[in-house]
Formats: structure tokens, sequence, C-alpha cells
């Protein structure tokens, strides 16, 4: 499919505040650190990485939790100081921020489009986006039909609901838009 | 600051308890959903209140310092030093039971956490900002259910009606407040709950309505979650959630 690429302010915001750190190598690195859940996206690609600061020999990473009981999370930090130990940085640490909270707004393109070649449909693809869960008309990440509905708001992580495509009848999970 | 540290901890911890309490209660359908899909929305809102949880401790433990932790405050106190609101850590009852309380519950924080966003403290107004946003579909589902339930069958009317019956005696201490927590509100830390119970009150009786329920008039209340004094069951509800921590004191994995 193609896509006109667009991008949210936030967005936007986001992708300026990466190109104009000292620190691009740092941020390039930890790009190599993957969603434990969603393997595909990095956290960059998710929305959770803020800032990276190297300051003195310490490297500062800022993340951010998705929802506030996110299991990834403690694995997530560890993740991101065991790759900073084996690069050479073995002064590191990881430090979560809670304002302003994360919402979906922050996922890179590339990343939503990674999400649906994994087989889960991503925030925006919905027929008219109010930012609740709708009840049908998804986007199927599997055939693309819109013929779709809502099986439950919860699905598999508290960040995906469950859906069902009508026609090829494949089960998917909804990124819901938080 | 200082002059209210002790108090913006306690009051953090509070909130913190009426949290993990409740994560708790509702983590205890796990593997005894209704069905499949039902068991993991119930996972996946007991764990908001758990991480919900972890963010208050988490922010009392760092105002307290001298080593404090989230475990501290969820797992090395006793009965009488939780906080919560009995309604809380009432025993899971029925489903029907589970979801007129988390109804009473979400509509409550809707407007509670709406209130914290406003609050002078950032910490608390950031978990606040962040929660809000989980809050919007536990209400959902919380309502869907209630209806369901409630303009269901015979059988599941009269169950929720019982429900929400024995429950409404206990929402009331959700719109009092203490000495303490008077003083955080005059700071603009703490939210004066009693200023939205009209609206929590509207709020739940359209919902009851259109569920074909009747909102309770009856006027009996039942006090003392803020003081530390509890039902029989947090007791039991400690024991058991406490028993791994206390059985191996600090270990790690």
């Amino acid at each position: 499919m193609q896509r006109i690429p667009t991008m949210s302010q936030a967005q936007y915001e986001r992708e300026q505040f990466r190109r104009n750190s000292d620190h691009g190598e740092l941020w390039d690195l930890l790009d190599e650190v993957k969603d434990p859940e969603i393997p595909v996206l990095s956290l960059w690609d998710m929305g959770i990485l803020r800032d990276v600061q190297y300051q003195g020999g310490q490297v500062t990473v800022t993340i951010t939790p998705t929802y506030s009981g996110c299991p990834a999370m403690d694995v997530i930090q560890e993740d991101i100081e065991n790759l900073l130990r084996l690069k050479g940085y073995s002064n590191c640490k990881v430090e979560t921020q809670l304002s302003p909270a994360w919402t979906t707004d922050w996922m890179t393109d590339y990343g939503r489009s990674q999400l649906r070649g994994y087989g889960i449909a991503p925030p925006d693809d919905v027929a008219e986006p109010t930012g609740e869960t709708p009840e049908a008309n998804v986007a199927c990440p599997h055939c693309g039909s819109s013929n779709t509905k809502r099986v439950s708001e919860f699905g598999s992580t508290a960040c995906k609901a469950l859906f069902q495509c009508n026609d090829c009848c494949e089960p998917f999970d909804y990124f819901k838009h938080i | 600051m200082s002059a209210n540290k002790q108090y913006i901890i306690d009051y953090a911890v509070r909130l913190g308890d009426d949290a993990i309490v409740l994560g708790h209660r509702i983590s205890e359908w796990v593997s005894n959903g209704p069905f499949l899909e039902e068991d993991i929305a119930l996972g996946n809102v007991a764990l908001d209140f758990i991480g919900r949880a972890r963010m208050f401790y988490t922010y009392a433990a760092e105002l307290t310092g001298n080593g404090k932790t989230e475990d501290d405050f969820a797992y090395l106190r006793d009965e009488r030093q939780f906080q919560n609101y009995l309604i809380n850590e009432l025993p899971r009852g029925d489903f029907a039971y589970s979801t007129a309380r988390q109804l009473f519950i979400d509509v409550y924080n809707t407007h509670f956490l709406a209130a914290l966003k406003q609050s002078n403290d950032e910490t608390l107004s950031a978990i606040a900002a962040k929660a809000a946003k989980e809050t919007k579909y536990h209400l959902r589902r919380s309502t869907d259910w209630t209806l369901r339930l409630g303009d269901g069958t015979e059988e599941s009317h009269q169950r929720m009606q019982n429900a929400i019956d024995e429950l409404w005696g206990y929402t009331h201490e959700l719109f009092e407040h203490d000495a303490l927590e008077q003083r955080l509100i005059d700071a603009g830390i703490a939210v004066d709950a009693a200023a939205f119970k009209a609206q929590w009150l509207a709020d739940v009786s359209q919902v009851l309505e259109q569920a074909t329920l009747t909102v309770p008039t009856a006027e009996w209340a039942v006090r003392g979650g803020r003081e530390g004094y509890h039902t029989e069951n947090l007791g039991h509800l400690l024991t058991e959630m406490q028993f791994l921590h206390r059985s191996h004191p600090n270990c790690q994995w």
C-alpha cells in the first residue's frame, strides 16, 4: 500500500529533538533495544525513549512507561543497561519520566508499518479516529479488509484490544489509542 | 514543602493502598473469569491498579528516603497501617459483585483523577494523568457489564441488584476526608472528593437506571478505612499478598 508520509506535531517534535542531540550515536545505538513484547519495535519507534544524555562519562537514558503496570518496563530497563555496558558504557543509568504521559501519537510511522507487518493493527487504522477503541472497522493487518469486529477491549497485553476479521476470519490484536 | 512532606507521604501511601488492595482483589479473578477474553481483561485491569500503586508507593519512598522502597509499603506493613477505603478490600464475591464495585470505583476515579491532575504536587499530578487514560477504558468495561447483567436475565439482574445494595453503604466514605487531607486540600495538593459526590451519584444513577436497576436509598454507611479500621477481610488478603516477601526477606531473583 502506498502511503503519503505524514506525522503528528508531537512526532515531529520528537524527531527534531533527536536530530538536535549532541549524542546521535547513542540514540542510534539504542535503536537496537526492542520492546520485549513486540520485538519488531524499537524503543524509539514505540515512543517510549525520551532522552539520552552523556555527561562526565555517564549515560543517562530517560524512558516513559506505556501503561502504569506494564511488566515489560523492568525488562526494558535491563536491556538498555546491558546493551550500553556491552558497548563500553559501563557507567549508565535509566530514569523513568511520567509526565507528560505517554501517548500512541509518539509512535513513529516506521513503527506503525512494522506493527502491521507483525500482525498488529496500529492505533490509527480505524475508520473514524475518535480516540476510543471502536466496535468494528479496524483495518485487518493480514488482508487489509475493514470488515472487522471487536472481540474484547482488552487483549494479550494492556496496550492491545482483540479483533477478528469477518473476511479472512483471522483474529488480530489492535494497538489501542491512548 | 517540608511542612507538608509527611502529609504528602501519607497521602501517597493511602492512594497506593487503595490501588494495591483493589488490584489484588481483581487479580483473584485471573483464571476464574467467565470466559477467556474477560479473564484477560480482568488481568489487565488488575495490572493497571497494581502499577498505579507502584507509582504512589515509589513516590512515597522517594520522599521518605532512608533507602525505603515501594516494597516496604506494600509488603511490610500490617493491617492497621493500611489506610485504603473499605470498599476496595471486600471479597470479590460473584461476578456481579465485582462488576458493581468496579463501576462505583471507575466513575469515582474518573472524577478523582481529573481533579488530582490539577494538584500542585507535580508527581501526583503526573501519576493522575497517566492513570486517567487507563480509567477511561476501565469505565467503558464496567459500564458495559453493568448494562449487560442488569438488563440481562432475571438471575443476572437480581445478582446485580443484590451487589449494588450490599456495596452502597461503603461508597459514602469515598467522599469524606480527615484533617490530614483537609490540610493538603487547602494547599491545593489533595482532592476534595466531596466536590464531585453529586456528579458521581448522577453518573452512577444514569448507568443503573439504564440497566433497569434501582438506585439504593438506604442510609447505612460503614467508615474507617482512612483511620486503619478494617473489615475482617483485609487481614486475610494481606497474609496471602505478603506471604512470599515476608518468608524470604530481601530475596532477589
